[in-house]
């Protein structure tokens, strides 16, 4: 073997980007390691608490972009307590020593306060991009403090954040000398913001390519913002539906008649069809286009627009959209490869889906590799169907609306159906099921899933032998999430060094005991066992079972920062 | 597997039954009522509130996890829907929009002797009087007469006069003006200018503050 010198190494080095190849390099010798660990720009940590933020700086002191994920997926439908845990602040803490050249921070689940944000805005001076998705804790005043204070901000996304209104005007933060803004997206605010300092910031942003506004900016300044940033291509528009004016009507389709990059929709909320006409010039463009917040749009209208978009990727709509329209889609919808059917929860006028739309889809358009689907039922029969016609899924995710509802044609268990689904897409790397199952579609997901990473139990199964199919054969298993189901102490004691090879072990409201979760915890010391008594139940003796069990790798032992419902084992 | 196969039959023979009878929006809401079980007559509005309090009462009983266990078990699954916390896994914030947007209500509008209806979003609206000048100007052949309080829509032709009627949630055909505005609103199924020879059988117009006198 021959030995370069470690600047040459560094140079090879950083063409290699992706996290796993450089972990493999870092295994590789001594002088690998060092030059890796000098070398390494980005970082992905699953869980805030399965390393601290010193362990992370010793490991890499020279990180620029840090991604960093806190509270467990379960937590988005209210299945953890919001006191929790999953903190910023120690991370910005410890990184305002360590990373002054820090670019880059993308958080999910975390609670993000004001003072953190304060204190990053300060800390570090060349700091470009700050993504926020589902985090909460914090206000507009915090935003305020990135704006005032990050002179080369270039990304600020808040998505599906719980953001409180503090006191307002943090868009007029910005300097009158900043510039850099590519990407806005404050769709998630709930609150009144400075329109005049919006149009401002817009108009002296040559490179703004990306703003997502929320419902409190009107038709006005929307028509505004256009003819001052026609370079668009990723839009979110407010609410219009407060407005009857005819005139702006058209003097907004002349300008977004302008806007020929836009490639990507989104936002529209509480809008019908007259609302979007204005839009139609751009829809023969879009790529992307997400109505999911729009549930006010009727299917009729919603298939009028679909048919203007034939170049449509990504599509996520209401299930208003009906199988009629999801109909049309597939007819018109040839290069799609996302595709989200969220439920409308108010059923008053909406049709909704069932698996006839999904099949449609399915056959129109072969190149889809990801679904989420909400629907009122689902046949073994239009499962195998859509697994014969796209093979090519990594990530399926289907609810039906009501749990442990069985085949409606057969009354059959749904086993079969996602059974086909897994032994047909090879590279299925998550995966959501719902319906009445039973521990053999289990066998055949432990079977043929070997690429699954994710994977997401609802009211399903019959005993233990289900999750150890899964345990035992999902190689790449990463994340398991189990609610209502019967697995108990068996599954869960089966094979624990398997817990070591994954991120994270959700169970809640399974058979498992407060004495297996112990036994767990006793014999597996790099694992964090939590139980989650939010309901400060009395734990008498360890027969009883346990209500919410959160299970994952840690290096550094039981976190510090647990609220008193949380006991760690 | 057996309580699933009754449901699913009674399910499907109630959506045939009823289609007719109702409009679209009606039915996924009264389906689901359709097929509990209740102490009350079939189409007896009582035995759906009955069903109302009797799910707040067992979602009051979440909190002891062996109850909504026995619930979900029974294979109702439409009761089971309403309780489980977490189900279906949508995230909260779209669930506040969602609920956002039940404030865009569209209903819509229907004039005794007119052939065609007309849809109206009541959220546009913020009281009575904003409602009657808009159908004033939907349906132009109108004029708006105010009797002491009481509002009537009225063909100047013809001298027909017209009240405003809605059907609320439970089905009922009421005049439009007895309860508060919000009320309405959340209430309101869909509106019809009813000809006033034809709305004397409705019930008689009460002040909101005493309806319990009726």
């Amino acid at each position: 073997m021959t030995y370069f010198p470690e600047e040459v190494l560094e140079y090879i080095f950083d063409f290699i980007t992706t996290n796993q190849d450089r972990n493999s390099i870092s295994l590789v010798c001594k002088s690998w390691f060092i030059v890796e660990k000098g070398s390494r720009k980005r970082v992905f940590i699953g869980n805030c608490y399965a390393i601290t933020p010193e362990r992370l700086i010793s490991r890499f002191p020279r990180v620029k972009a840090l991604t960093l994920k806190g509270k467990p997926h379960f937590a988005d439908f209210n299945l953890i307590p919001h006191d929790w845990g999953g903190f910023l602040l120690p991370w910005i803490e410890a990184m305002a020593i360590s990373y002054p050249g820090l670019e880059e921070l993308r958080l999910k689940r975390m609670v993000v306060t004001d003072e953190s944000l304060e204190l990053l805005s300060r800390s570090f001076a060349n700091f470009k991009s700050l993504v926020l998705v589902t985090c909460e804790g914090f206000t507009t005043d915090g935003l305020a403090a990135i704006a005032a204070n990050c002179r080369v901000l270039r990304e600020l996304v808040l998505y599906e954040n719980d953001v409180e209104d503090g006191r307002g005007h943090w868009l007029s933060c910005f300097p009158e000398n900043y510039t850099s803004l590519v990407s806005l997206d404050f769709a998630c605010l709930k609150g009144e913001v400075n329109l005049a300092s919006l149009e401002k910031l817009v108009a002296r942003c040559p490179n703004l390519k990306s703003l997502k506004l929320n419902r409190a900016v009107p038709l006005q300044t929307l028509h505004k913002i256009l003819i001052r940033a026609p370079q668009l291509m990723d839009l979110g528009i407010g609410s219009l539906v407060h407005h009857r004016d005819p005139i702006l009507y058209n003097h907004l389709r002349e300008v977004v008649r302008q806007c020929k990059s836009v490639r990507s929709l989104s936002g529209c909320f509480e809008v019908s069809l007259y609302f979007l006409s204005p839009f139609y010039p751009v829809c023969k463009n879009l790529t992307s286009l997400n109505l999911s917040y729009a549930p006010g749009i009727p299917g009729s209208d919603l298939i009028m627009l679909i048919l203007k978009c034939p170049k449509l990727q990504r599509l996520w709509v209401v299930d208003s959209i009906g199988d009629k329209g999801l109909g049309v889609v597939a007819s018109t919808c040839k290069e799609l490869l996302e595709l989200r059917v969220f439920p409308s929860v108010y059923g008053a006028e909406h049709a909704s889906v069932t698996e006839e739309g999904l099949v449609a889809v399915s056959l129109g358009c072969p190149k889809l590799h990801s679904v989420l689907y909400f629907c009122h039922q689902m046949t073994n029969a239009a499962l195998i169907a859509v697994a014969k016609s796209c093979p090519n899924f990594t990530r399926f995710r289907l609810c039906i609306l009501d749990p442990r509802k069985p085949d409606p044609a057969t009354l059959q268990p749904l086993d079969e159906g996602f059974g086909a689904i897994v032994q047909s897409c090879k590279s299925l790397k998550r995966l959501s099921l719902s319906g009445h199952l039973t521990d053999r579609v289990f066998l055949y997901i432990g079977m043929y899933a070997e690429q699954l990473e994710m994977l997401s139990i609802a009211f399903a199964g019959e005993s233990d032998k289900g999750m150890q199919y899964v345990l035992n054969g999902c190689k790449n298993l990463r994340k398991l999430e189990i609610r209502d189901s019967p697995f108990g102490n068996g599954a869960l004691l089966e094979d624990v060094g398997k817990y070591e090879t994954m991120r994270s072990l959700w169970m809640s409201s399974c058979d498992v005991t407060l004495g297996g979760c112990k036994t767990l915890a006793k014999k597996m010391p790099r694992l964090n066992l939590e139980i989650i008594n939010d309901k400060m139940e009395e734990y008498i003796d360890d027969s009883q079972k346990v209500e919410k069990m959160y299970l994952y790798r840690t290096l550094d032992g039981p976190r510090k920062d647990a609220p008193d419902f949380v006991w760690n084992l | 597997m057996e309580n699933n196969k009754i449901i699913e039959t009674t399910t499907t023979t109630t959506t045939t039954t009823k289609k007719n009878m109702l409009t679209e929006s009606d039915k996924s809401g009264l389906n689901f009522k359709e097929t509990e079980l209740t102490l009350g007559l079939p189409g007896d509005s009582r035995s759906v509130k009955r069903e109302f309090s009797r799910t707040v009462k067992a979602a009051d009983n979440d909190d002891d996890g062996s109850e909504s266990e026995e619930v979900t078990s029974a294979g109702k699954a439409p009761v089971a829907k309403a309780q489980v916390i977490g189900w279906p896994p949508v995230r909260q914030s779209r669930k506040q929009i969602m609920v956002l947007k039940k404030r865009c209500t569209y209903v819509k509008v229907a004039v005794d002797g007119a052939p065609y209806l007309r849809k109206v979003d009541l959220e546009m609206y913020a009281s009575y009087q904003q409602l009657l000048s808009a159908l004033e100007k939907m349906f132009t052949c109108f004029t708006i007469r105010n009797y002491l309080n009481e509002s009537k829509l009225m063909d100047p032709v013809n001298g027909t006069e017209y009240v405003p009627t809605y059907e609320d949630k439970d089905g009922d055909w009421m005049l439009v003006g007895d309860v508060p505005w919000k009320m309405f609103v959340d209430s309101c199924k869909r509106l019809r200018l009813m000809k006033s020879s034809e709305a004397l059988g409705l019930a008689p117009r009460t002040p909101p503050k005493s309806t319990s006198t009726s």
